[in-house]
């Protein structure tokens, strides 16, 4: 490589760092992106002069069909299946590594090379390229609801998941062992083992956990091609690789502590599947719940001073976040303070509930992250749940017992006022009864979430 | 053994990046958690780049039509990322707006 195509790979990190440091604020923030795009096409044209396009027409057809594919896919995907468009992203991040390592097994099977540090990258970025790929795909069909969000448990899967990752282990040992020159089927078994393993370990995480387990997958994806940038001695992919797999492990590490649970517990806990959860204390069953006619709710926002809406993945599902800002606006007329908090895991994945706000209008400046909001609440004359359960709970606060125990919440129970927005009395994804459904302070609005929403606003607007 | 000298330099780049990207990240805040995850699918769209290295070492000579299918695969992958995410990430960007005018 000349010393030119180097120093220009090295603007093209430079462009990647300070785009990423750009996302700090959402003013800069797309400004950040754009430096970063330009980033990756300097970066392209160097390595195309560099390969003097070499087999261009192979290149040629993957940026019209990948163009194509990502674009078309970027513009026309709903902010609510975000996470289902990253889980692909990542999947096919995951599945290019896997295959460049294919690629390049077959130049070393046949006896070029014999490199130690080659071997070892190959086979590590096959089988994290392949975990990605197969675990991405599996997210992606929990989060279109192509299949159960349902934990999905047997027994003994442990056992079948350590098998098969001794399988892996033993044909990594061999094939280092060779310097890669093993059989091509058991490179082959290598890779479906791989692949069959990321399926088994996200079949038994549940739909609640998906942000820790995007986020994972992020991290996957980012080593998988740091790794691959040993394999084809790349500086720029191993800068690359580990900028994304820092930020999938920090984000997965803050969605960990957001459920205050170790991430071995989202990955080998099955969540959610439990059948009867222990009732919390006092719980008292169904009659002590009030339900307030929309009516009702309406008077009591109009006249409130500071209203605290609290989204969560019920608002995703109705696709009411353009309501949400209708009633929001409706009330600000009157004068109303109105805020958002918005608790990490809300959603399914993290900052979900932020990007379905803001397609929806709300300035980025009301939207509070749980640390800003849980000091408003107890000024708060309505604090209005549209959707979300498990993170209001206050068992996790005080109820030793509860599976959340621990977990921090938002204290929408410390408002005045606690109106929760609920299609029915079943319990939130984690299977635990909600103790604050039976507080004095709160009411019950059933219905759709969106449908109510529009009621709310009706209502307002009537008065 | 000059081998050995070129790994630790790769592997002290890639210590150095994993500390910068862990520095860069912690300072975005959570409202643009989502946007940072599709920046990222951009960026680890560097993978094309991979892919166009290996098909320019790969198709020197004739190349066989399975490596061919493998590289246009890889090629594709590569190509959803670095498109799909930086188009993606342009769009959720530009609805983060501030509260225009001087309402309260």
């Amino acid at each position: 490589m000349s010393v030119a195509l180097s120093l220009v790979n090295l603007v093209a990190v430079a462009l990647f760092i300070y785009g990423l440091h750009q996302l700090n604020s959402p003013p800069t923030a797309r400004a950040g992106n754009r430096l970063a795009m330009v980033g990756m096409a300097i970066a392209l044209v160097s390595t195309l002069l560099q390969t003097q396009g070499i087999g261009w027409w192979a290149i040629l057809v993957g940026v019209i069909l990948g163009g194509t594919i990502g674009i078309v896919a970027a513009l026309r995907v709903k902010m609510t299946a975000m996470p289902q468009m990253v889980a692909l992203y990542n999947g096919a991040g995951g599945g290019a590594a896997a295959l460049i390592s294919t690629l390049e097994f077959f130049v070393l099977a046949s006896g070029n090379g014999e490199n130690a540090v080659v071997s070892v990258s190959l086979v590590l970025s096959a089988i994290i390229g392949c975990l990605s790929f197969a675990g991405s795909i599996i997210a992606f069909l929990k989060l279109q609801e192509l299949m159960t969000g349902r934990p999905i448990t047997y027994p003994g899967q442990q056992v079948v998941n350590a098998v098969i990752l001794l399988a892996i282990l033993g044909l990594a040992g061999w094939f280092i062992a060779t310097l890669g020159t093993m059989p091509v089927l058991a490179f082959l078994g290598l890779l479906l083992c791989s692949l069959l393993l990321g399926i088994l370990f996200v079949l038994p995480i549940g739909g609640a956990d998906m942000p820790v387990v995007i986020s994972l997958l992020n991290s996957f994806t980012g080593l998988a091609v740091a790794v691959t940038g040993f394999e084809i001695n790349s500086p720029l992919l191993i800068i690359c690789g580990a900028l994304v797999g820092a930020s999938g492990t920090l984000l997965t590490v803050m969605m960990g502590k957001a459920m205050n649970r170790p991430l071995t517990n989202v990955l080998f806990g099955a969540f959610g599947s439990g059948g009867g959860s222990e009732p919390a204390a006092g719980s008292g069953g169904p009659q002590q719940i009030r339900s307030a006619s929309a009516d009702d709710v309406a008077i009591m926002l109009a006249y409130a001073s500071k209203v605290i809406f609290v989204p969560g993945y019920g608002m995703a599902v109705a696709q009411a976040q353009h309501s949400v800002k209708a009633l929001g606006d409706q009330l600000e007329k009157r004068g109303v303070k109105v805020l958002y908090a918005i608790h990490p895991v809300a959603g399914r994945m993290p900052g979900h509930m932020n990007v379905l706000l803001a397609e929806s209008n709300v300035p980025y400046e009301q939207l509070l992250d749980m640390d800003d909001a849980n000091p408003e609440f107890p000024t708060t004359d309505v604090a209005l749940v549209i959707g979300a359960n498990d993170v209001t709970n206050p068992a996790a606060r005080n109820v030793k017992s509860s599976p959340i125990y621990g977990m921090p919440i938002l204290d929408v129970d410390k408002a005045t006022n606690v109106i929760v927005l609920k299609r029915s009395m079943r319990s939130g994804f984690a299977g635990i009864d909600n103790p604050l459904y039976e507080m004095p302070n709160t009411s019950m609005l059933f219905g759709d979430a969106k449908a109510s929403v529009d009621a709310l606003t009706a209502a307002v607007k009537a008065l | 053994m000059n081998d050995i000298t070129h790994l630790i330099q790769l592997l002290t780049v890639l210590l150095l990046a994993v500390f910068v990207g862990f520095e860069v990240i912690s300072k975005v805040p959570t409202t643009l958690h989502t946007p940072l995850m599709s920046a990222t699918n951009a960026i680890h769209g560097i993978v094309f780049i991979g892919a166009i290295l290996v098909v320019g070492t790969l198709f020197v000579g004739p190349t066989s039509p399975l490596l061919a299918i493998i590289s246009v695969a890889a090629l594709t992958l590569g190509a959803i990322n670095v498109f799909g995410g930086f188009a993606v990430t342009e769009r959720m960007l530009q609805m983060f707006k501030k509260k225009e005018g001087p309402r309260l």
